[in-house]
């Protein structure tokens, strides 16, 4: 069954055509291709709408060009080549289709400007040929680019993925350079209205990446072992070095970004502190909690019915609140959301895996629902939630504004990282792991489950419990529609992305799920697609996650391999 | 041991009182209702009419998920997105039926026609689901398909919100399904809510003899019992899954259907909640239990109806109705811990909650 004795033939090819042509119909007609075609990623050449596109097509022609294996060199190109033009065709079939039969009265998207968009503006016919053209052209490209040897392969991906970054993030560079600097960097740009990187500047970004990055793998440097090979004395210096490197980065960030990405890094370290919570109790534990938002918005409503100032019999407001400050207020928060988390746990301790998921999930509508509620209404405020929530300040200095909030964002993120790195590898968290593995072989060598999984279920609520109280504090005004389901999706999504059970992994996840759409607006409106894609993603191809624990990942793959044995195993316990 | 021992009973001993005192929440809201006297017969017998034509809706989808948990043993969290997905869909077909007034006119095929493009997305939506998503991941560790079926779940969820647009539609009216007929003035049953009852009744009827008498339902058993063995007995063991899906699946679209004549409104989002309730009564009827699903459905779906006003009205709690969810969701977690085998059991006895 291994690819390189199986010759793929043409009807292959085009079953692989067909399946990405079926998958750039799909993005054409959810939608995205038209809102992205507003990002220019190189001015008035390509935006990142056609760009979607052209990548199904290479990626068509790349697969199809590694499955053929064995054939010549130009047969892989025409592999490639069909494949590319059998999506292209779908594309097409999509557009003449569109040119006959009103489309639009089922699907919103199919709109005369995405044909314009497929058919590069040339009108139907001439379009539609001129799609095919392309479409086998990047088929083409793809197999060629398959069939580089691997190390320039590897420097055009890179200078490319290079150039599309800047071209996406060109808006957010200008902001930030802004003033002189932005002057010095103006050729780089488009001019006028336009979006994206100019023709130049595309160009020299891809040529000053690909030389460097060409060079800098033929040293082969690997950071790693360069400091390994130095003397005790001197890797301590280059750790601590780099350490204090970082925190002076971290500490130094809100002025950088200015207040707008201050916003930004504040909504991502809730999400950090989130995904730490939740990386305890699915990551460490294995226990997956779909009502994680429960404790997120528990920390939240203590925060503000305990240090709201909006209080009032028959204003409508809520009729008590004890008037605490910020940090009288942000223990009890804390507290509150691991009583919650306990109380939670116990019904749930007998439960595993699926019957897990749905419960918890439970748990936490029950919640949103008795927050929206009118029964709870006085006490916490119903559907209209509470306004006012206190602000934390030590001294005169007071976290309300995004580039001060930063430093108490900060300092969560950093303690539940030092939290989770020192349970880790402790007694604590090597139970958890055990757990994890296989629930009866731990209890069998004398883990007490109970404990073990109340605590976890603890710990994790304590993380979401801060971020909900930093969260109402950060907003200053609570409302139940932010505690919805999404959050726990959003969080279980980014610790999944990041890798289960790998701090780095969370802080990489958190990044590329929570900062992505706030960069990109375009992006928002697709959240949760590109969430659920991601999800189902990186359990087909990569289960361990972008930036893996080590155990994990020989967990999963050992998994994979032993699948095949398990029936033979299963027949010799039967024959003993 | 002992210690660990006592410790275990302890918290056996916080969850009885836990159930305690829901139970007697429950009794105690129950008999001042009645007693307050503010409901008639007549109100009651709407609740329960109401309720039994929303369990039968609940029972269609909960099939799938019992067929699916009986045959690979895993949640298939996006089941209430197929359901959305055909309803959604043959609101199309509705609509241009409606306006053009075959619906009207010739209400009983209209009415096929929009079934069987409903059933037809679903089944479409299922098969690839399967085959992309959980077929690649079936000997995985058990966290991992769960995962992909949450992630599909939002996937579809929101891919069918760019398809459709994010807005509200709403169904047209059937002409013939207008109006309700009333007996002695106690029991009234609108036109629509027969409709439901006696197509979700047929289905599940269909479904059972499928299940019970064919030699694709004996093939379906087998797999279900031991899929290795079922594949050494020279049964298709991947055709039987794929078939499994697709009776889900068409059940799903079916009902709907049925959910959208009876509320007259779709919505991307409109599978989320439908499908937890379904799983819910899944669970209640004893997950991997056919008989049960059904069963569990219909009591979901009168529990809910005549829940929120029986246990919480009489305790003076201000709009019930708003926590009718919530009811249901608490229900959900008292039988995984007092019943996790459901009323009628899991069919496999293999405990796994």
């Amino acid at each position: 069954m291994k690819a390189d004795k199986y010759r793929f033939t043409v009807p292959d090819a085009m079953r692989l055509g067909l399946i990405s042509g079926a998958g750039a119909v799909l993005v054409s007609l959810v939608g995205m291709v038209k809102v992205f075609n507003e990002r220019g990623i190189i001015a008035g050449v390509v935006s990142l709408g056609q760009i979607m596109i052209l990548l199904i097509l290479l990626i068509a022609g790349y697969i199809a060009a590694r499955r053929a294996t064995g054939g010549s060199r130009w047969a892989g190109l025409l592999q490639g080549g069909l494949a590319g033009l059998a999506a292209g065709a779908c594309l097409a079939a999509l557009v003449l289709l569109g040119s006959v039969i009103n489309l639009r009265a089922m699907f919103v998207s199919a709109s005369p400007e995405l044909y314009k968009i497929l058919t590069f503006d040339q009108g139907v016919v001439t379009g539609a040929g001129i799609l095919l053209v392309v479409s086998a052209a990047v088929g083409v490209a793809g197999a060629l680019l398959r069939q580089l040897p691997s190390r320039p392969r590897r420097t055009v991906i890179v200078a490319s993925v290079w150039m599309l970054t800047l071209g996406l993030l060109q808006e957010l560079l200008r902001l930030t350079l802004g003033g002189d600097a932005i002057r010095v960097f103006r050729w780089m740009f488009g001019t006028g209205g336009q979006k994206g990187l100019s023709i130049v500047g595309a160009v020299l970004v891809f040529a000053v990446v690909a030389v460097v990055h060409y060079q800098w793998t033929a040293r082969n440097v690997n950071p790693r072992a360069w400091t390994r090979s130095l003397p005790p004395d001197r890797q301590r210096a280059v750790r601590w070095g780099s350490l204090a490197l970082v925190a002076l980065i971290l500490f130094s960030l809100p002025n950088i970004l200015g207040v707008y990405l201050s916003e930004v890094a504040n909504a991502i370290g809730l999400f950090v502190l989130l995904g730490l919570g939740l990386n305890i109790v699915v990551g460490f534990a294995g226990l997956l909690d779909l009502g994680y938002v429960a404790f997120f918005a528990i920390g939240a409503y203590v925060m503000g019915v305990a240090t709201t100032t909006a209080v009032g019999t028959g204003s409508g407001l809520i009729v008590y609140s004890p008037g605490f400050n910020f940090w009288q207020a942000l223990p009890l928060a804390v507290l509150a959301s691991v009583l919650a988390g306990v109380i939670l746990g116990i019904p749930v301790l007998k439960m595993r895996g699926d019957y897990l998921a749905i419960v918890t999930l439970g748990f936490g509508e029950i919640i949103r629902i008795l927050a929206i509620s009118d029964f709870l209404k006085p006490y916490i405020g119903g559907s209209q939630g509470i306004v006012g929530v206190g602000v934390g300040q030590i001294g005169s200095f007071a976290f309300d504004e995004p580039q001060s909030l930063y430093y108490l964002v900060l300092a969560g993120c950093l303690l539940a990282a030092f939290v989770s790195t020192r349970l880790k590898d402790s007694r604590i968290g090597r139970a958890w792991m055990a757990m994890r593995e296989d629930e009866d072989v731990a209890q069998a060598i004398g883990i007490d489950l109970v404990k073990t999984k109340l605590l976890a279920f603890a710990t994790g609520a304590a993380f979401s419990g801060l971020s909900g109280a930093i969260f109402a504090s950060k907003l200053g005004s609570i409302y139940p529609h932010s505690f919805s389901l999404l959050i726990s999706i959003n969080a279980l999504s980014l610790i999944i992305v990041g890798g289960m059970g790998s701090i780095p992994g969370v802080i990489i996840g958190a990044l590329a799920l929570a900062g992505l759409p706030e960069l990109l607006r375009e992006f928002a409106e697709f959240r949760l697609l590109v969430y659920g894609a991601a999800l189902m993603a990186m359990m087909l191809l990569r289960p361990e996650g972008l930036w893996p624990e080590e155990t994990r990942r020989r967990e999963l793959h050992d998994a994979a391999e032993g699948g095949e044995s398990e029936p033979a195993s299963e027949a010799a316990v039967g024959t003993n | 041991m002992r210690r660990a021992l006592e410790r275990i009973s302890l918290i056996d001993v916080f969850m009885w009182i836990v159930g305690g005192s829901i139970i007697g929440i429950v009794l105690v809201g129950s008999v001042a209702t009645i007693r307050s006297g503010q409901y008639s017969i007549r109100h009651w017998s709407d609740f329960l009419i109401f309720g039994v034509a929303q369990g039968s809706v609940y029972a269609l989808i909960a099939l799938g998920y019992t067929l699916v948990y009986g045959i690979l043993r895993m949640i298939n969290f996006a089941h209430g997105e197929v359901f959305m997905s055909g309803a959604y869909t043959a609101f199309f077909v509705a609509d241009a039926l409606s306006k053009s007034g075959f619906l009207g006119q010739n209400p009983l095929l209209g009415l096929l026609a929009v079934f069987a493009v409903s059933m037809a997305t679903s089944v479409t939506v299922a098969v690839i689901l399967e085959r992309v998503a959980y077929r690649p991941l079936r000997r995985a560790p058990r966290l991992v398909p769960l995962i992909t079926a949450i992630g599909a779940s939002f996937f579809l969820q929101y891919t069918f919100r760019g398809f459709y647009g994010s807005g509200f539609k709403s169904y047209p009216e059937v002409p013939v399904l207008q109006g309700s007929w009333v007996w002695g003035g106690i029991v009234s049953i609108q036109r629509i809510q027969v409709l439901v009852i006696v197509a979700a009744g047929l289905l599940m009827l269909a479904l059972y003899t499928y299940v019970q008498r064919t030699r694709a339902g004996k093939a379906m058993r087998a797999v279900s019992e031991d899929k290795d063995v079922a594949a050494l007995m020279g049964i298709n063991v991947d055709a039987v899954i794929v078939q499994t899906f697709i009776i889900g699946a068409a059940l799903a679209g079916a009902a709907g259907v049925l959910y959208a004549l009876m509320f007259r409104q779709v919505h991307f989002f409109m599978g989320f909640f439908p499908g937890i309730k379904a799983f819910t009564a899944a669970v209640l009827g004893g997950i991997g239990n056919i008989p049960g699903a059904m069963l569990g459905g219909l009591f979901l779906g009168i529990f809910e109806s005549v829940g929120p006003i029986l246990f919480l009205d009489g305790l003076g709690v201000p709009a019930p109705y708003q926590l009718k969810d919530a009811i249901a969701f608490t229900m959900l977690v008292l039988i995984l811990i007092f019943r996790p085998t459901g009323i009628l059991g899991e069919r496999l006895a293999r405990a796994k909650a």
